[in-house]
C-alpha cells in the first residue's frame, strides 16, 4: 500500500510524514496560482451575479431622474447626478420620520422574532431528537410551517386575522389585527414565529445528532440534573450550529417584506419596514431613492452579522476550516501506519 | 474571522440585487418622442392584460384573429395585483421593448403613463368616442389629447336592503346622509334589524380608502386636486366630505371592523344579512343574487345612487382603458384591434358574458340587457355623475399620502381638520408641474 502510494505521487508523501514546513513552503507560490486559477470561474461569476449588481446599486443611488413635468406635461428625460443627495433625502423632513419608523419596525422584528424562534425552536429541536412513538410524525407535523410559501401562509394568518376570524373567536375579544396599529405588529410576529421556528429547529436537531452519546450518558453516571445537561453539555455542543441558524434568520428578518405585505399590506406605518419603502419607491419610478435605502438596509445588514459574529464568536467559516483540518490530520494518521 | 461579514454583504446583496434588477437596463437619455401621427405598420401584435378571470377574452381575440391572418393578435396575460401589471408594464416601457402592443391600463394610469410618454396619442375621431359614456371618455384623456379608449366601466352604487327598509315603512332608498342615518334608525328599532350595521364603504388602508375619500369629498362639492392641478383638501367642502366618513365610524353608523375589511369582506358582510346600506361595485350585485345558499340576502336587496350631504352624491369611477404602447411595431393593426375591443357589438358580447360594466351608452339603456343586469339603469347614473380620481403624474404617491392622511382622520387619530393640512401640505410637492 505504502509503497504504490508513494510511487504514485511524491508530493503529498512529506506532508503526511509529518509536514516540514520548508516543502510545503516551496510548493506554496505554484500552488496558489492553481487554486487561482481554478477558482477564477467561479469569481468571475461571483463579480457578474454580485459584484455587478452591488455597485450598479451604488451608482444607481447617486442619481435621480424624471423630477419634474416640461410645458407640455411630459416628465423632463434624463439623469441628473445628485451626489448623496439621494441620502440625504431619507433623513430629512416627513421622509426621515418614515425612514425611523421603518428602521423601529425591522428592529422590532428582528429582535421579537429571533428570540422566539430561537426559544421555540430549540424546544422543537429537543422533542425531535428523543426517542418516542410516533416522533416522525412529529417530526414531520413541525416541519410543515416551514414548508408553505410565506405568502401563502401571510394569506392562511390574513384569514385567521381577520375581524371575525379564528384568532378572535379562541381568544373572545374584538382585536383589529390587520388594522394599522399595535396588534398588526404582533400578528405579524406571531406569523412569522410560527413559520420560521421550524428552520431553527431543524438546524439545532442536525447539531443534537452530531453530540455523541457517550458525553450525556457520562454526564448521568456523574449525577447531573436533567437541567445541569442540558446547559452545560447539550448547549455549549449544539452552539455552532445554533448561531449558524439565528445568524440565517437574523439576516431573513432584517430583509423582511412579503410577510407584512401580504398579512397587513403595504403601506402601513405599523408593519412598514425598510425593504417595503425601497419596494415603494422603486415602484414610483424613484429608482435612485430605492437604491439608497437598500444600501442603506445592506450596511445595517452587515454590521448586524459582522457584531453578531465579533460578540457571540460564531466563527462559521473558521468551525468549518477546523474540522476539515482535523478530518485531514485523522486521515493522514490512519494512512500512515 | 476575517470573512463573516462576507456572508452579511452577500446577503445584504440579495436585496440590492433584486432592486437593481428592476431599475437596471433604463440607463438610456434621449427618448425618440413617439408623437401623434405615427400610428403606422400592420403585422401581429401582442394585446397585454391583467388575469383574465372569465376566460372570455381568448373567444373575443380568436373572433378578430379569424378575420386578420396577417395581423394576429396574441394575449399576453399579466399577474392578477393592478399593481404587478404596472410594475410589468413599465418595465417592458423602460427597456423599449416591443413586445407589447396594446396595453389594458387601470384608469388612474393614464397620466402616469402619458406623462412618460409611453402611450402614443389617438386620434379622437377615430375611434367611436361619441357612443361612449362622456366620464369614461375623461378617464381615458391627459392635458386634452387622447391616449386610451375606455373598455370598461365601473361605479359605486348603494346597495340596500328592500325588504328591512320596506317592513321599517321607508319607501325610496335615501338621498341624502341624513335619510340613510334616519333609515337606519327605523330599521333599529324592528325586531329584524338587530345587530344589524347601518353601513359601510370601504375605509382600509388601501386604494379603497382614496376612492371612498374622492366620493365623500365629490359628494360634498369639493375636489382633492383642483382643475388647475393643484391640491384643494383645506377647503370647507374637502373638510365636510371627510368629516362624514369619520363621523359614521366614529358614531357607530358603519361597523367597528370596517378599517379591516376589504372589497371582497364588505361584500361577505353584506351577504350575510348584517348590513343595511353598503356602497360597493356592480360586481356584488349577480354574487349577491345567488340562491346557492352562499347569500342570505338573495332578492332582499337593490341599488340606487350614493347619496351625499344635500342630494345625490358623486360615485367614483373605475374600469380599464385600452392604449398603445409607444413601442409597438404595428401601431395601425393595434388600433384597428382597440377599434374592434371597444366597439358596441364586442361590448355587448362582454357584458353578457363577464357582466362587466360597458362604456357604450346605448348598452344601458337596451331592455335585453337591462332585464338581464337589472342594476344598469342606476350604474349609467352612478357613472354620469362620476368623478375621476385625482388625475396626476404620481399618482402612486398621491393615492399613498391620502391613503395616511385619510385614515387617521376615519380612525380618529388626528383631528380632521389637522388631517387635511398635513395632507394640503403633502401633496403641494406631489403635483408641482
Amino acid at each position: 500500500m505504502t509503497a504504490t502510494f508513494s510511487k504514485k505521487s511524491p508530493a503529498p508523501a512529506p506532508a503526511a510524514a509529518g509536514g516540514p514546513r520548508e516543502s510545503r513552503r516551496r510548493g506554496d507560490a505554484g500552488g496558489r496560482r492553481m487554486a487561482a486559477l481554478l477558482l477564477s470561474p467561479t469569481l468571475l461569476v461571483l463579480a457578474l451575479v454580485v459584484g455587478y449588481p452591488v455597485l450598479a446599486g451604488l451608482r444607481e443611488s447617486l442619481y435621480v431622474r424624471g423630477e419634474g413635468l416640461d410645458a407640455d406635461g411630459f416628465v423632463v428625460e434624463g439623469d441628473r447626478f445628485a451626489g448623496l443627495g439621494n441620502y440625504t433625502a431619507i433623513f430629512s423632513g416627513d421622509r426621515a420620520s418614515a425612514f425611523w419608523n421603518a428602521f423601529g419596525n425591522t428592529t422590532f422584528f428582528t429582535l421579537t422574532t429571533v428570540v422566539l424562534e430561537t426559544l421555540i425552536g430549540v424546544g422543537m429541536a429537543l422533542i425531535m431528537h428523543q426517542a418516542f412513538r410516533g416522533r416522525a410524525l412529529v417530526r414531520a407535523s413541525i416541519l410543515v410551517p416551514w414548508a408553505i410559501p410565506t405568502a401563502i401562509s401571510g394569506l392562511l394568518w390574513r384569514w385567521i386575522f381577520q375581524a371575525d376570524g379564528a384568532a378572535n373567536a379562541v381568544i373572545r375579544q374584538q382585536v383589529l389585527w390587520t388594522a394599522d396599529g399595535w396588534p398588526a405588529k404582533f400578528a405579524v410576529v406571531i406569523a412569522e414565529v410560527w413559520k420560521t421556528s421550524p428552520f431553527i429547529g431543524l438546524l439545532v436537531l442536525a447539531g443534537l445528532q452530531m453530540i455523541p452519546r457517550e458525553v450525556n450518558e457520562a454526564a448521568r453516571v456523574d449525577g447531573a440534573s436533567a437541567l445541569q445537561r442540558f446547559w452545560w453539555i447539550t448547549l455549549p455542543l449544539v452552539k455552532p450550529a445554533l448561531l449558524v441558524a439565528v445568524l440565517f434568520r437574523m439576516m431573513d428578518v432584517l430583509r423582511m417584506f412579503d410577510l407584512p405585505a401580504v398579512l397587513i399590506g403595504v403601506n402601513q406605518r405599523s408593519v412598514e419596514t425598510l425593504t417595503m419603502i425601497a419596494w415603494f419607491e422603486a415602484s414610483n419610478l424613484r429608482y435612485g431613492s430605492a437604491a439608497a435605502y437598500a444600501t442603506i438596509l445592506f450596511g445595517y445588514i452587515a454590521l448586524i452579522a459582522y457584531l453578531f459574529v465579533k460578540i457571540l464568536g460564531a466563527d462559521i467559516i473558521g468551525d468549518a476550516r477546523a474540522a476539515t483540518r482535523q478530518r485531514k490530520t485523522e486521515r493522514r494518521k490512519k494512512a500512515t501506519p | 474571522m476575517r470573512r463573516i461579514p462576507l456572508i452579511g454583504a452577500l446577503t445584504g446583496t440579495v436585496v440590492a440585487l433584486s432592486l437593481t434588477a428592476c431599475g437596471g437596463g433604463d440607463g438610456g437619455t434621449a427618448k425618440s418622442g413617439a408623437q401623434a401621427g405615427a400610428l403606422e405598420g400592420r403585422g401581429p401584435i401582442t394585446f397585454v392584460t391583467g388575469k383574465d378571470r372569465s376566460g372570455y377574452l381568448q373567444k373575443q381575440v380568436d373572433g378578430w384573429n379569424a378575420g386578420h391572418a396577417n395581423e394576429q393578435v396574441r394575449v399576453i396575460e399579466l399577474p392578477d395585483e393592478p399593481n404587478d401589471q404596472r410594475q410589468q408594464m413599465i418595465q417592458n416601457a423602460t427597456t423599449k421593448s416591443d413586445a407589447y402592443a396594446v396595453l389594458n391600463l387601470d384608469v388612474v394610469w393614464t397620466a402616469e403613463f402619458a406623462a412618460n410618454r409611453w402611450l402614443v396619442p389617438l386620434p379622437k375621431d377615430q375611434v367611436g368616442l361619441d357612443a361612449m359614456l362622456p366620464a369614461t371618455v375623461a378617464t381615458g384623456q391627459y392635458r386634452d389629447k387622447l391616449y386610451a379608449v375606455p373598455s370598461t366601466s365601473d361605479a359605486g352604487m348603494l346597495y340596500y336592503r328592500k325588504d328591512l327598509l320596506d317592513k321599517a315603512g321607508v319607501a325610496a332608498p335615501p338621498k341624502t346622509y341624513a335619510e340613510m342615518w334616519a333609515a337606519c334608525d327605523k330599521v333599529g328599532k324592528l325586531p329584524e334589524g338587530k345587530g344589524v350595521d347601518c353601513f359601510f364603504t370601504e375605509v382600509n388602508k388601501t386604494e379603497s380608502l382614496t376612492i371612498s375619500a374622492v366620493e365623500a369629498i365629490e359628494s360634498a362639492g369639493g375636489t382633492i386636486i383642483g382643475a388647475d392641478g393643484r391640491p384643494t383638501v383645506n377647503t370647507p367642502e374637502a373638510r365636510k366630505g371627510v368629516e362624514f366618513l369619520a363621523g359614521a365610524q366614529k358614531d357607530g353608523r358603519m361597523p367597528k371592523a370596517a378599517v379591516t375589511l376589504d372589497t371582497e369582506g364588505g361584500r361577505r358582510h353584506f351577504q350575510s344579512g348584517k348590513l343595511l346600506f353598503q356602497r360597493q361595485w356592480p360586481y356584488q350585485y349577480g354574487l349577491a343574487e345567488k340562491d346557492d345558499g352562499s347569500s342570505k340576502v338573495a332578492g332582499k336587496f337593490a341599488v340606487a345612487p350614493l347619496p351625499g350631504p344635500n342630494g345625490p352624491g358623486a360615485s367614483n369611477l373605475g374600469g380599464h382603458n385600452l392604449a398603445v404602447s409607444a413601442f409597438a411595431k404595428n401601431k395601425a393593426s393595434a388600433l384597428d384591434f382597440i377599434k374592434y375591443l371597444t366597439g358596441a357589438e364586442s361590448q355587448k358580447a362582454n357584458l353578457l358574458a363577464t357582466s362587466q360594466a360597458p362604456t357604450n351608452a346605448a348598452l344601458y339603456d337596451d331592455p335585453e340587457m337591462v332585464k338581464k343586469f337589472p342594476y344598469l339603469p342606476v350604474l349609467k347614473q352612478a357613472i354620469g355623475s362620476a368623478k375621476p380620481r385625482p388625475v396626476v403624474v404620481k399618482y402612486g404617491d398621491v393615492t399613498a399620502a391620502i391613503q395616511g392622511s385619510m385614515y387617521d382622520a376615519v380612525q380618529g387619530r388626528t383631528p380632521v381638520d389637522q388631517a387635511l393640512a398635513d395632507l394640503q401640505g403633502k401633496l403641494g410637492p406631489l403635483t408641482t408641474q
